[in-house]
Parts: structure tokens; sequence; C-alpha cells
């Protein structure tokens, strides 16, 4: 190869493709595989997927956040799918009588993303990517998100005391 | 670095160019790296076993080498040769992608790591949140493996380790958080720069310490090590496993603990800093290698201290394992963070990492005001948190007592109202 130059090589393209094989083929396992746990573990790859595109988009910080919510996070899923699931050794289908009306409603979701994908006319940028994106982050959510911030901190507090005392022990006296 | 590629370009090879040298140099690096961390475990095992020994007054392996020093090489030898066995039942793939996914998992961790001045793994930006991030798929491991094993005992094991780590991976979350909020960044390198004047485990001691038992905890080590309790449930989650598989549960194991060792003197104990002295001042080889002998000595000191507990500290009750960390660690953790916070803000010296903010108040004494600021605080939430424990549990035993106090012996009665 006496013209072959490695820095012709499309590297990134590359990277984006296993990640797309990674996240595609993670999500198909999850709403094919017959084995529960399994399924869970498909889950994880197509999560680990999506973090690779992060990266490939220098965000860094989202990345590692989307594996450590996505990726640790589901391990304690699966553990409660497991404990919460009627026959979780069984090897059985996951469709029910439903099957077509799910079909029906993915393929429309489907149809308007492909729709709108190819509609808009998506704004491109010279611009480097950001070198420090966390500081701009924190920046952002700091200062002009502010009140959005908030609001999900305090829903997020609220939810967790509400489950908090919908788990808890009854004492003597409630009983 | 720079320098090695600038020399592999001006080669003028076919095929290296700036980015193949770079993505060359880059690989050599990552490789040394992933090769050493899991061979330290040749270093660690026999350590382990000597000083546990001493600890129980024996001698330890003595025969294989000079103190017994290829003791760990005949193991391995031994664990390469074993018949490798898989359960009949077993769900087969998940069963053996477990023991690579626990050594990737901590091996991973090492990519981070500051190890001397100049020679910094990856300067991530997220470096804090990458720890964390990587530290669950060791979780994610366990799980795995205790899940396909087909075995009441594995499995119990794996659930077990899930309630552990989600309980102790709070705190630990949370004095990452402090120890970046002070630094004023989340990279490690920033962070040993940060403690130039001082270590934060001088000025942030209960930090460290929560920072260091939710670390055991979550590397699952004595006095935390409910997750292969072997009086319970045989050897927890790797009950099945044979051979070299068995081997990488142990190496993931080892190197998950050294990491730990790493991030403790990274983090806590200013990485190369030491005081009176300033290490990277050193002309430019000496720079390096004084500044990783410094590094490793707090490494092996806390390696050290880890190993002191297993050899003298008994095992946790799971109930009180659970009971310590949502009821002790993380109340502490949130009073420390909110403490902390208040300190650093106080004594901010103003803008940060180019965003313009006013001073705190207090910003006219410097970095020794902050550092007594700090230590005041700690002592404080210290003193508050040993106050509060001790006064529920002196109400839990009284009431305790007034139980057993208020209960008549019945067989009395009943002997006394009989004709």
């Amino acid at each position: 190869m006496p013209n072959f130059d490695p820095s012709q090589i499309p590297l990134v393209s590359i990277v984006f493709w296993v990640m797309t094989v990674f996240t595609l083929g993670g999500a198909l396992g999850v709403v094919t595989s017959r084995n529960l746990f399994h399924a869970a573990l498909y889950l994880i790859l197509s999560f680990f997927g999506v973090t690779g595109y992060y990266v490939l988009l220098s965000a860094g910080f989202l990345a590692m956040v989307q594996l450590m919510v996505y990726a640790g996070a589901i391990a304690i899923l699966i553990l409660f799918a497991i404990m919460f699931s009627r026959r979780p050794m069984a090897h059985e289908s996951q469709a029910n009588q439903q099957w077509w009306l799910s079909l029906l409603l993915a393929l429309a979701l489907f149809v308007v993303l492909v729709v709108v994908v190819g509609a808009v006319n998506w704004p491109v940028s010279d611009a480097a990517p950001a070198a420090d994106t966390v500081t701009q982050l924190g920046v952002a959510l700091l200062g002009s998100y502010l009140i959005p911030f908030e609001v999900v901190a305090v829903l997020l507090s609220v939810a967790m005391i509400g489950a908090i005392f919908l788990a808890r022990e009854k004492t003597e006296a409630e009983e | 670095m720079q320098g090695i590629i600038e020399y592999l370009v001006s080669l003028n090879l076919p095929l290296l160019t700036e980015g193949t040298a770079r993505f060359l140099v880059l690989l050599v690096v990552a490789s040394i790296v992933a090769v050493v961390a899991p061979a330290s475990l040749i270093i660690l095992t026999w350590l382990e076993r000597k000083i546990i020994a001493r600890i129980q007054d024996r001698i330890g392996p003595n025969r294989a080498g000079p103190f017994g020093l290829l003791q760990a090489v005949a193991d391995m030898i031994k664990m390469f040769t074993k018949e490798d066995i898989t359960p009949a039942r077993a769900d087969r793939i998940v069963y053996n992608i477990a023991p690579g996914l626990a050594v990737f998992s901590s091996v991973m961790s090492f990519a981070v790591i500051p190890f001397a001045p100049g020679f910094v793994g990856t300067r991530l930006n997220v470096g804090l949140l990458y720890i964390v991030a990587v530290g669950g798929l060791g979780t994610l491991a366990i799980l795995m493996a205790g899940w396909s094993s087909n075995n009441k005992y594995s499995l119990l094991g794996a659930f077990r380790s899930v309630a552990m780590l989600l309980t102790y991976e709070i705190p630990m979350v949370m004095m990452l958080v402090i120890v970046a909020m002070a630094a004023g960044s989340m990279s490690l390198a920033d962070i040993v720069d940060a403690q130039r004047s001082m270590w934060y485990a001088v000025s942030m001691p209960v930090v460290f310490l929560v920072f260091f038992f939710a670390g055991i905890a979550e590397v699952g080590r004595s006095p935390f090590d409910l997750i292969e309790a072997e009086s319970e449930i045989i050897a927890g989650f790797h009950t099945e496993y044979s051979g070299i598989k068995f081997g990488m549960f142990m190496i993931g194991e080892y190197v998950h603990m050294f990491a730990l060792s790493f991030f403790s003197a990274v983090l806590f104990f200013g990485g190369w800093h030491i005081p009176f002295m300033d290490v990277t001042a050193l002309p430019a080889p000496w720079a390096a290698i004084i500044g990783l002998i410094v590094l490793l000595v707090k490494v092996f000191f806390f390696v050290f201290v880890m190993m002191w507990f297993r050899g003298t500290l008994p095992r946790f009750r799971i109930d009180q394992l659970l009971d310590f960390g949502w009821k002790f660690l993380v109340p502490l953790s949130l009073v420390l963070l909110i403490g902390v916070a208040f300190v650093v803000k106080l004594f901010s010296p103003g803008s940060s990492a180019g965003i313009p903010v006013p001073p705190g108040p207090l910003s006219g004494l410097g970095i020794a005001g902050e550092v007594v600021g700090l230590l005041v605080v700690n002592l404080a939430i210290a003193g508050l948190a040993m106050a509060v424990v001790s006064a529920l549990a002196r109400r839990s035993r009284n009431k305790v007592l007034r139980a057993i106090s208020a209960v008549e012996p019945p067989a009395a009665v009943t002997a006394q109202s009989k004709p």
C-alpha cells in the first residue's frame, strides 16, 4: 500500500459504528431475550453504547454520569426485577396478547422520528468543542437554570421521603 | 511523553505519523499500567499472609524462595493448572464473563491515578466521577457471578454485596464531593496540587475516615467482608468458581484494594507532596522518581492498615453493617457536606476556574485560616456525632432494661396461688 496514510483512517466513524452496534444490539437483546436476567444485562450493554456516544461528543461529564447512574443503578434494578418477578428462572416469551398494539405504537414513533430528523434543518456550528464542560455545566445549573434545578431537587426529595414513609415499619401504637 | 512522540516522528518511518506515534506510546503506557496493577497481586498476597501470620504469632510462608517470596508464584501456578469447573445448570456465558469484568473494573480505575509529577495517566477533568462509575462495574460483576452460578449461596452473597455497596457508595460519593469542593476541581492531578500546602487528611480528618471506611466496605474487605463470609454462605458469590477464574476474582479484589490505597494517598494525603519539601521543584528525572517513591510509601501504608484490620477485627453482622451505613455514616456525611461547604465558602479566595465569584468574608486569613476552619468544623461534627450516638444508645438500653424489670416472673405467682 504505497499511498496508505494512517491519518486517513476514519477512527471516529469506526468507534461510532461500534457504539451503534452495542446500543442497537443491546436494545434488540432487551426485547427479544427470553431470560429476565439476560434482558437486564443487554440493557446495560445498550447504556454502554450511549456512554460511548457521549465520549465521542466530548461530553465527559455526561458520559460518566450515564455510566454511574445507569450501569451502576441498573445492577440494583436487576436485583429488584428478579425479586419481584413471578418466575425469575423461567425462560418464556416476553409477549402477551397486546403485542400488536405495542408494535403499532413503536412503529408510529419510529416513523415520526424519521420524519422529524429528515425534515428539520439542524444547525451546525464551526466552533471548537468546549474544553471544560464541567465548569460550564456547573455555572449553567447554578446560574441561569437555578430554579428548574432546585425544583427537580425538591421533587426528588419529596419522592424519596414519600417512598420511605410508605415502606417504613409500623410502630406498635399504629397497629 | 511529548518528547518520545516527537522522537518517533523524527525517525520518519512509513506509517509513523504524529497520530500513530501518539497511539503507540499511549498503548505501551496503558499496557504497562494494565499489567503492573494485576501483577501487584504477587506482592500483596505475600505481604498479607506474612502480616496476618505475624499478628497471629505465626511465621507465615517461608519455604518457597527467600522469606517465602515465591509462595505467590507457586500459588499462581497451582491456580493455572487446576481444573476449570462450570456447574451443570449454570448460565454459561454470564458465568464466564463475570471474572473478566471483575478484573476489568478494578484495573480501569488506575487510568486516572497521578503517579508522579508529570506522570499522570489521564488528566480527566471528571476523574472523581470516573472512579465511582468504574467502581460500580465491580458490583455488576459480583451480581453476574452470583446469579449465573445457579447456587443459592452464591446468590445470597451477590444480594448482600449489592445491599452493602448501595449503602456505602452514598457516604463515599459525598466525601468525594467534599474533596472536589475543597480543591475546586474533579481532576485527580489538580486535587494533588491543591494539597501542596496542607494534606486534606490533616485539615479534614473525619472526611478521610468516612471515606476510608466506606472504601473498605466497597472493596469488601474485613471487617466488612460479609459478601464472602465463610461461616454463613461458604465463599459467597465465587463459591462455584475454580482455578484461574477464582484467581481472577482474587486479582479483582486485591487490585481494588490497591486502588483504594492509591485514592486515599492521592485524595487525602497529598499524593507526592511531603511536608517541608517541594518535590516538584527537584530537577527533571528526580521529581518523578522521588514523587513516585513518596506516593508508593503512602500507598503501602494504607495496604498495611487494611491487612492490620483483617488480622485484628471481627466481622460485622449484616444488620449491624447496614445500620452503621444508613444510620451513622449517611447522616454524618450529609452534615459534613454542609459544614465543609460553609467553611470553604467562608474562606474562598474569590474567582476560581475563571468564573468571577466574590471572595468569602474571611478570605483575608488565607490558606491557614481555611485549614483551621476545616479542622474545627470536622472535630465539632465528630464530637456532635459521638454525643448523639451515645445518647441514642443509652436511651435504647434503658428501654430494654425497663422492659425486663416490668415483667414479673410468672412462675412464682402461679406457685403461690395454688392451694
